[in-house]
């Protein structure tokens, strides 16, 4: 098991790698890539079980980012993870590349495809349907935002999946509290999510998406309770990591100039 | 339609344990013998569709062939997003399967009137488009598309449908004679509408041919340039918009073509005033649908040359 100076590693580097992707051909959402580094970090260090050279295996476990979006650092994360050359990050979002701005199945270690929000948890539900009924051991993960939890389609699988007691199935809502125009209070009030999460039959952890500890223990201690599926309420700041950006609105569209792109890499220590 | 649907989905389903029937909470008296004998490999998802299409993606993507199941416009439009990027984008192995193609669900109302869901499902990317005619060209085509691996969309209409008289279906995407080799009018159905059409074709005089055309997607272009090179008229008959279905695809395909029959098309009027009650055949019979009615529109259209 890995220890948590390599998990921050991990999470600096692939914070490091998504600002210079978003800044090299000016791209959005990178408070949404930083509120999200230490879950994925903890993730791709010592929860998911991948095996970069063997993508297809049948047992590995599942990730899916629900929130696609948020796709540059997912891609750093599995360039880190050995999934493809780190060198080819420098092709995100530049003509020809796969590298596409949501999420795309065309690249390595990437199980689906998102982008539009509300898609990914169903999708997450039917994988964990047919790995159970295939008798694996594969868990399946799906990080979700707070604003697609707005979508219907999110609410209908958050019904069905403890219905038929879906515990290989673990979702994530990295909960920063801003969404596309605005905050989540003032936009859409999700409060009280996890009684929500709970009421509809779920077994709700909560904790901050920023302590490494308290994401290693979660991960390490689900299920926690047989036959129900777990949701991890993270807590987390948009553009975490990068003062100029933490908790802000305008850092889902903007994307760093030169000297905001030094100041921010010297920030998280890169 | 539908009970040889789920029949023949039973016996499939007996030989390969990776058959999956879902359902949007509708089939009852249809789906009950399924359940009972697959319990592991059936899911009632609920009324919610979005959810129902995006985990028949994800079960996909674990190995397994899944069928989607419900009526009219749920499987279809309700869902459609999720069809178009969790499954067809995917290349998920599902087969979208809807019952109440057209008018079949009558007096139940305009919601559950399906009229532009070809059109809708052709403009999926890698999507095989299915509309038999009879429970035959049902049974065939849910044994190949089982075993296709690619996505498909199976329109049925509801119970009842006769066996229509002709040759049986060659191929998949192989339209079908019902009624003479290609004559001097040639009419293209899609759907059990071809019932009416036959119909329609012994009150006329003179060579009318009649064929069914299951598979609009991909269209067997060979067979409608064929056709087309050699009759005098064609005319299509859909129980759907003449937008995005039957005749939209053969026109397409003909439009190019220097020396060419006509295409006239017959189908259901894109809806501009309240839905009324009634009953399939006087839903028909109000859209210009009716035997009496396609027989004169084909005169008509005769006289016109
Ligand atoms: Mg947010």
């Amino acid at each position: 098991m890995s220890n948590t100076p390599d998990i921050n590693d991990f999470a600096k580097r692939i914070r490091a790698h998504a600002l210079r992707m978003v800044h090299a051909v000016n791209a959005s959402h990178i408070g949404s890539c930083l509120s999200m580094a230490d879950i994925l970090a903890v993730l791709h260090t010592e929860v998911l079980r991948l095996d970069p050279t063997d993508p297809a295996n049948p047992d590995r476990d599942r990730f899916i980012l629900s929130k696609g979006h948020a796709t540059a650092i997912l891609y750093a994360a599995l360039a880190e993870r050995g999934f493809f050359p780190v060198s080819e990050l420098e092709t995100y979002c530049r003509n020809g590349s796969a590298l596409t701005g949501h999420v795309s199945h065309g690249v390595p270690g990437v199980e689906a495809s998102t982008g539009s929000l509300g898609h990914g948890l169903p999708m997450a539900v039917g994988m964990a349907i047919g790995l159970r009924a295939d008798g694996r051991k594969s868990r399946v993960v799906c990080l979700l935002s707070d604003g697609e939890c707005d979508e219907g389609s999110n609410w209908e699988a958050i019904l069905f999946a403890p219905h038929h007691k879906l515990d290989n199935l673990i979702a994530i809502v990295d909960f920063n509290k801003i969404q596309s125009f605005g905050r989540v209070t003032e936009v859409l009030n999700l409060d009280p999510l996890a009684d929500k999460w709970r009421a509809f039959g779920w077994h709700v952890l909560e904790l901050d998406g920023h302590d490494i500890g308290a994401l290693r223990a979660a991960f390490a201690g689900i299920p926690a309770v047989a036959g129900k599926p777990t949701v991890i309420i993270a807590h987390t700041v948009k553009g975490r990591g990068v003062s100029f950006m933490e908790d802000r609105l305008e850092w889902h569209y903007k994307s760093p100039n030169v000297d905001q792109l030094a100041q921010a890499l010297k920030e998280i220590g890169a | 339609m539908r009970n040889t649907f789920v029949a023949t989905l039973a016996e499939l389903a007996e030989r390969d344990p990776n058959i999956w029937l879902l359902c949007g909470d509708l089939g009852f008296s249809v789906l009950e013998s399924f359940a009972a004998q697959f319990p592991d490999r059936f899911l009632n998802m609920g009324v919610a569709e979005q959810n129902m299409a995006g985990v028949a993606a994800g079960l996909a993507l674990t190995g397994k062939t899944v069928f989607i199941y419900s009526i009219g416009n749920f499987p279809t439009l309700r869902c459609l997003e999720q069809l178009r990027n969790d499954v067809c984008y995917h290349g998920a192995d599902v087969k979208i399967v809807s019952v109440g193609a057209g008018f079949a669900y009558g007096s139940q109302g305009y919601t559950h009137h399906a009229i532009e869901d070809v059109a809708v499902m052709s403009a999926l990317p890698g999507i095989e488009v299915f509309v038999p005619a009879d429970p035959a060209e049902t049974r065939s085509i849910v044994r190949a598309i089982a075993a296709s691996r690619r996505p498909s969309y199976l329109r049925l209409s509801r119970a009842g449908e006769p066996e229509l008289s002709g040759e049986p279906l060659a191929g998949l995407h192989r339209p079908r004679w019902l009624r003479s080799p290609p004559a001097d009018v040639c009419v293209l159905a899609a759907g059990p509408i071809a019932g009416a059409c036959l119909e329609a074709a012994r009150l006329l005089p003179g060579n009318i041919s009649v064929a069914s055309v299951p598979c609009l997607k991909p269209i067997d272009d060979g067979f409608v340039r064929r056709v087309a090179g050699q009759a005098r008229l064609i005319v299509t008959v859909e129980e759907h918009i003449l937008r995005g279905g039957l005749h939209a695809a053969v026109s397409a395909l003909l439009a190019g073509e220097r020396s060419r029959a006509p295409v006239v098309g017959l189908g259901i009027p894109e809806a501009d005033k309240l839905s009324v009650a009634g009953d399939r055949d006087s839903l028909l019979a109000s859209a210009g649908l009716g035997p009496q009615a396609i027989a004169e529109r084909i005169e008509a259209a005769l006289r016109a040359l």
